[in-house]
């Protein structure tokens, strides 16, 4: 089969040059980082180095976003809604350790599994994605993880599983922002089985080269760079394989503005707002979105046949 | 106590409020320059003007209660100020817009206002400001005379309203808390002014007497003053 590859993709047989160049920001993001230190702001959390990662064909070479910007602008509303909450409460409160995931449903080999169990489970992989808001902008981030379909082959679905549900912490202890009645906790997002297994989609665990900071859904999350960044949800502790489609967090907050595909698609707007634009964060001038995230290539066929105006 | 400045105090005040009202412009435009308005600048500049803008008519709107309540007449004397500033704030807010946001591409501005009813909402409220800040001068009361001005400025509650319309539609159902705040204290302000006419003139129908004398009274003051009139201290 011929995979057409964009042009945004580099070929790592000839060089893991994604992974160098995000070593380098990641220096830059550190000196960032000490200066953050140095102010008493919150920074990524010590815990580390994930090792030596394997570089990915299916990366992207535009320019990283800073590491800063990465861990200091989140929506992660169980940490509060504004974007500078999720690094000010996260780091300290949220426990990753002990973490387990409980995979189940219509499987044959239920599971629950610890972190370290997940990090074994296959070789991590750096994945340089585009992610891009439904509130109009984006970043480029180089995820550390596996693909989500290493874990499904392990667990294997039965006949019956058509979809997947990740359910979130939502532990008010740790998370002040679950308190509020606006939204249906936990956090709980889905996907189509075959989206589910598509290459792209990714659980990470980390993030330029570290352990992930607990802004960003420590210590294991869903990346689906294709779709809009709510359907990526963060510290995942469930994943259960179903028959009917799952009703998301958000679908039961406005139906009419959140969809189950919610993929992103410049010719569809969001009720409130355009969608035909994206400011990339660290830049003036907005960009042009492009249908898949710029991801069509890989994933329009899952789709072919759908009215995506409908199936929003 | 009544407090009464006199006109070199009153200058005084006034320039320290005018200093003050810079103050949030200050901050952003610091913030712009020194890099430290988050990862996303251009969206907390658009946000910080608009709540400015808010802030500032809701202090606008604060003169009258708070003159009421105190005694103090003389706070009228800053309400064009204040009001002047949230129209400044607020062709900020629409600049950031028009230039940061949409990149004068009219054809998209054009089908924002049309299709976003929040983005409708605000323009209709900054349009209803336009006429309140261009007759905002002496001369201007003057020449509609006091009570035809008044009922022309009265439409200052239709923009704090369609100011917190257009607050509460934008955000996302989590963060309704801050605008519903808004909403409460515009409840407050406007509540306190029904209030008031109802004690000064009895419920609506039966109500017989011409409303509001007691700001006609200072209308007539203030234009006295712009006709250069010497007030009695
Ligand atoms: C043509 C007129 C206007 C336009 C196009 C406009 C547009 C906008 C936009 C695009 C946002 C940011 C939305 C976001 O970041 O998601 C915003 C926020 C806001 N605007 Fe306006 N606006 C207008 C007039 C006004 C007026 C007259 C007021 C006040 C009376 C106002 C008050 C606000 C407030 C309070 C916010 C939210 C600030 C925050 O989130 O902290 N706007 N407006």
């Amino acid at each position: 089969m011929l995979i057409r590859r964009p042009p945004d993709l580099l070929p790592s047989e000839i060089t893991p040059e994604p992974l160098a160049r995000g070593r380098r920001a990641l220096l830059k993001g550190l000196g960032a980082g000490a200066a953050l230190a140095g102010l008493g702001l919150p920074q990524i959390s010590q815990a580390g180095s994930l090792g030596t990662l394997r570089p990915s064909p299916l990366s992207s070479d535009e320019k990283l976003t800073p590491l800063k910007s990465v861990t200091g602008y989140n929506n992660f509303y169980e940490f509060g809604t504004d974007k500078e909450d999720p690094a000010r409460h996260a780091p300290g409160r949220l426990k990753t350790q002990p973490w387990t995931v409980t995979v189940e449903g219509e499987i044959k080999r239920p599971r629950t599994f610890s972190i370290d169990d997940l990090l074994k489970l296959a070789p991590l992989e750096e994945r340089i994605y585009r992610m891009r808001c439904v509130e109009g902008w984006s970043m480029v981030i180089p995820w550390v993880g596996f693909p989500l379909a290493e874990l499904i082959r392990q667990v294997e679905p039965n006949g019956q599983a058509r979809f997947v549900e990740f359910v979130t912490l939502a532990d008010p202890q740790q998370m002040p922002g679950v308190r509020s009645p606006l939204l249906d906790w936990p956090y709980v997002e889905g996907l189509r089985l075959d989206e589910a297994q598509h290459p792209l989609t990714l659980l990470a665990v980390g993030l330029y080269g570290e352990v992930l900071p607990a802004q960003n859904g420590a210590p294991i999350r869903l990346v689906v760079p294709w779709k809009y960044g709510f359907k990526s949800a963060k510290s995942i502790v469930r994943i259960r394989f179903v028959r009917e489609q799952p009703r998301s967090t958000w679908m039961k907050a406005g139906p009419s503005e959140y969809g189950f595909y919610s993929n992103v698609n410049p010719a569809v707007d969001h009720p409130r707002w355009s969608q035909a634009t994206e400011r990339r964060i660290g830049e003036f001038i907005k960009r042009k979105t492009l249908p898949f995230n710029g991801y069509a290539d890989q994933v329009a066929g899952l789709y072919s046949g759908m009215d995506l105006r409908r199936f929003f | 106590m009544t407090f009464q400045p006199t006109p070199r105090q009153l200058t005084a005040i006034k320039a320290a409020l005018f200093l003050l009202t810079l103050l949030p412009a200050l901050h952003y435009a610091h913030g712009l320059w020194s890099d430290s308005l988050g990862a996303n600048p251009i969206e907390a500049l658009t946000r910080g003007m608009g709540i400015w803008t808010l802030n500032f008519l809701f202090l606008t709107l604060c003169v009258s209660p708070l003159r009421k309540l105190s005694g103090w007449h003389w706070l009228l004397r800053l309400r064009r100020m204040l009001g002047l500033t949230a129209f400044a704030y607020g062709c900020l807010h629409l600049l950031t817009y028009l230039w940061l946001d949409q990149f004068w591409d009219v054809d998209a501005i054009a089908r924002d206002i049309w299709k976003r009813p929040f983005i409708t909402v605000g323009a209709t409220a900054f349009l209803l400001m336009l006429p309140l800040a261009l007759t905002s001068s002496h001369a201007a009361i003057r020449s509609l005379g006091g009570k035809r001005w008044q009922s022309l400025h009265r439409a200052v509650y239709a923009v704090a309203i369609l100011g917190v319309v257009h607050y509460l539609w934008l955000v996302k159902r989590v963060a309704l808390l801050d605008p519903i705040i808004y909403a409460l204290v515009l409840a407050i302000l406007l509540g306190w002014r029904v209030v008031e006419r109802i004690r000064l003139n009895g419920p609506w129908p039966t109500r017989s007497t011409p409303p509001a004398v007691q700001p006609v009274v200072f209308m007539k003051r203030d234009a006295a003053a712009a006709l250069g009139v010497p007030k009695k201290r």
